[in-house]
Parts: structure tokens; C-alpha cells; sequence
């Protein structure tokens, strides 16, 4: 076998075992953004509810609260970024990364200090490579969340908000993450949770100009205010923690279905590029032989004479 | 003349863990415990760690643990939101005994409360 031929054929052997292991990946990925989505569905009747009820103290009473009230002059915003522990999912964690940091010039253009909070292995990556200040991150669960991990997050992030901003508290939670809106599309999005814009969260949990009942609070309503409020970042952390693992998966399994065609392609060319040059060797052979023999004849034909 | 049953949705925050129609559900809230029965007047609670008790409109008795959260009630419709809740033929009673020897063992006081609530709520089954 020639040196050219050999050569294609261990290339198409070496891309042949990738397409193998990606193909691998895809469909683990696929699966897993089933068992993702699922989660989200499941987590969903919690979070309506719980919105619902935020709605309710908020417009049915006319308590003041540092969760829902917006500081006359915000300095501080802590800016919670959701990204995944590991790689290999197209332009997953850049896009993320990408909306963070438009997010944080928008809001130093305002005027604001901005704190760093981030989830996931990548996001932490980017940031420490560029030296910027990270207040606290966290990873290792970022392929299955679930609620206890939400708690853990969101416990310091409340925490920074219920302090004055003068000790270090902030005044605004905002929060970056990928939205999953179907297997094709997942869209890197960021809002603001606190202070509760209460017109915005009423437009989503009832729709359609529903009125809310008057409701007979216990024990209080500044209490139940009190205990909802943590609950409910905990569960839109919860629900934007599903989301962004959904969205991973379905970006992985999509960049690795294009790795798959990709390396199918190049199988392609390479088998062609080897047969040609098998075919080389072949009509280089068959001219030697044919040349060798009419030498050799040409030969006899002198000796005879 | 108010309906005759109420609509129960017992949800913990991955995932719904009962739901269907009730005659009086029994919740224990941080001022007491509180009954609610059909035509109650809108309410919103906040639970303590404790057993919910519904009586289901066909004479069934479901018990629950719920580890604290949420009661809402209104248009008869009443939403109980707990971060952890389990029915209590959910709970292992085996498990949860030496969960509350080990917690009390190392001191924990919240794993403690969390095993001592599902025993009760075995308890009122």
C-alpha cells in the first residue's frame, strides 16, 4: 500500500471513532433534555402558585417592604449568571457569558456598582481568566439542579439584599440565564428579580384581568410577605437553574449532531480522496508493468535479429 | 349556599404531590392551627413544619408532611406550598426513626424537626 493511501485510510479510522463518540454524546444529551424538561413541567404548579400569592399580598395590601420597594438612588447590583460546569455545547455558556456582560455595562452606565455572582464551572472560567471580581460562585450541579442547590444560591443573594447598601448590601438582583423555548430555540435572557416590579408579576400569573380576592392574612400580612418573598427567588433561581439545564443539553445535543454530520462528511471526502488514490497507485502500477514488458519485448525483438 | 367541597392542590416546589377535591383541609400555620372548609374566606398563611391533614370529599382521610411553606385559599380553590412536602404512605417510618436518631446523635436540630414532622404525620395517618 502506498504512503498516500495510508494515510487516508488511518485518518477516516480516526474520524470514524469520533463520529462514534459524538453520536454517543448527541443521544445522551437528548435524552437527558427530555428528563430536563420534564423537571421544568414539574417545578412549574409551584412556581404559578407561589407567584400568584406574591401577587396577592402585593396588590391586596399596602405594605412596604424592602423586597418590593425600589431604592430612590440604586448604587449596587448583584448580577446572578447562570452557566454550565462543561463545555462541548456550541455557543451555550459565550452567549450567557455575552448577555452578563452587556448587562453589567448597561448598569455601570447607569451609574451602578455591579456584583459578580456565577454558576457553573464556565462562567467562573471566563471571569478568573480576565481577573474580574467573582463575590461567590458555585458548581457541580449544574447538569441536574435541584431545589436544595437553589437554596444555596439564593441565600446569599438574599442575604446582599436585605443589608443596607451602605454595609455592602445591594439595592437590585438581576439575573442572566438561557431560556429554553424548544428543542431548536434557547435564548439567553436577563431580568431583574428584585425589587418586584408587582405590575410585571401580576400580568404573568393571571392573564387575563382576573381581580384577586381580598385575602384575610395570617399572621400578618408584612409576616407572610416576609416568608414569601425568599421562596420566591428561590423558586425563580429554581426555575431559571431547570432552564438553563434544559438549554444545555439541547445545545449540546445540537452541537453535537453537528460534530456528527461534520465528521460523516469528512468520511466521505476522505474515502473518495483514497480511492483516488488507490486508483493512482493502480494505473502507476499497470503503466509500470505495461512499460517493463514492452522494454523487455523490445528487448528479445533485438536479440533475435 | 357555599359548594360542598373544595379544590386541594398540595404542591412542593419539584413537583405537585396531590390534588383533587376536599371537605376540610387541617394546616397548622405559625399562629395556630387553622381549618378550612368550603366557602372559607380568601386567606393567605404562612405554615409551620407539621402534619396537613384533607378529608377528601369521599370520606378518605389524606395525611401529608409539609415542611414549611404556604396556604392560599380563595374562590374555593386552596393551594397548600410547601418546599418539601410527602404523603405520608410515602414515608419509609423505618428510615425516618433512624434519620432521627442520627440527627439527634450530631445535634442537628432542623434534620431533627424535618424527621419529627414526618413521624407525626405517620402518627395521623
Amino acid at each position: 500500500m502506498g504512503a498516500q493511501l495510508r494515510v487516508y485510510k488511518r485518518r477516516i479510522k480516526s474520524v470514524t471513532a469520533t463520529k462514534k463518540i459524538t453520536k454517543a454524546m448527541e443521544m445522551i444529551a437528548a435524552s437527558r433534555v427530555v428528563k430536563a424538561q420534564r423537571k421544568v413541567a414539574a417545578s412549574a404548579p409551584y412556581a404559578t402558585e407561589l407567584t400568584r400569592a406574591v401577587t396577592a399580598v402585593g396588590t391586596g395590601s399596602n405594605t412596604r417592604h424592602p423586597l418590593t420597594t425600589e431604592a430612590e438612588t440604586p448604587i449596587r447590583s448583584a448580577v446572578l449568571l447562570l452557566t454550565s460546569d462543561r463545555g462541548l455545547a456550541g455557543a451555550f455558556n459565550s452567549n450567557a457569558i455575552k448577555a452578563a456582560e452587556q448587562l453589567t455595562a448597561r448598569l455601570e452606565a447607569e451609574g451602578k456598582e455591579v456584583d459578580t455572582y456565577i454558576v457553573g464551572r464556565r462562567g467562573l472560567a471566563h471571569y478568573n481568566f480576565r481577573e474580574r471580581k467573582v463575590v461567590e460562585s458555585w458548581s457541580g450541579f449544574t447538569d441536574e439542579p435541584t431545589y436544595a442547590d437553589a437554596k444555596k444560591v439564593a441565600a446569599p443573594l438574599i442575604e446582599a439584599i436585605e443589608k443596607e447598601t451602605a454595609d455592602g448590601g445591594v439595592d437590585e438582583l438581576h439575573i442572566v440565564y438561557t431560556e429554553f423555548v424548544s428543542m431548536m430555540t434557547q435564548n439567553a435572557v436577563d431580568g431583574r428579580l428584585l425589587p418586584l416590579r408587582l405590575d410585571e408579576v401580576a400580568a404573568e400569573s393571571t392573564g387575563k384581568g382576573e381581580i384577586l380576592p381580598l385575602y384575610d392574612f395570617e399572621p400578618s400580612a408584612e409576616d407572610v410577605l416576609d416568608a414569601l418573598l425568599p421562596r420566591y427567588v428561590e423558586s425563580r433561581i429554581y426555575n431559571a437553574m431547570l432552564q438553563s439545564a434544559a438549554s444545555k443539553h439541547a445545545a449540546t445535543r445540537r452541537a453535537m449532531k453537528s460534530a456528527t454530520d461534520n465528521a460523516g462528511e469528512l468520511i466521505t471526502t476522505l474515502s473518495r480522496l483514497a480511492n483516488a488514490a488507490r486508483q493512482a497507485e493502480i494505473t502507476q502500477e499497470i503503466s509500470e508493468i505495461v512499460g517493463g514488458s514492452a522494454a523487455l519485448a523490445d528487448a528479445t525483438a533485438g536479440s533475435d535479429r | 349556599m357555599a359548594a360542598a367541597e373544595l379544590h386541594v392542590e398540595l404542591v412542593a416546589a419539584d413537583r405537585q404531590v396531590w390534588s383533587g377535591e376536599a371537605t376540610l383541609v387541617v394546616a397548622r400555620t405559625t399562629s395556630g392551627d387553622i381549618g378550612v372548609m368550603p366557602g372559607h374566606q380568601p386567606l393567605l398563611g404562612v405554615l409551620e413544619s407539621g402534619p396537613v391533614t384533607i378529608r377528601t370529599s369521599d370520606g378518605g382521610t389524606v395525611v401529608a408532611a409539609a415542611h414549611g411553606g404556604f396556604i392560599s385559599f380563595a374562590d374555593n380553590k386552596l393551594s397548600l406550598l410547601a418546599e418539601i412536602a410527602e404523603l405520608a404512605d410515602e414515608i419509609d417510618v423505618q428510615r425516618v426513626e433512624r434519620e432521627l436518631e442520627r440527627a439527634k446523635a450530631e445535634g442537628d436540630a432542623s434534620a431533627e424537626r424535618r424527621a419529627d414532622v414526618r413521624l407525626r404525620a405517620v402518627a395521623a395517618r
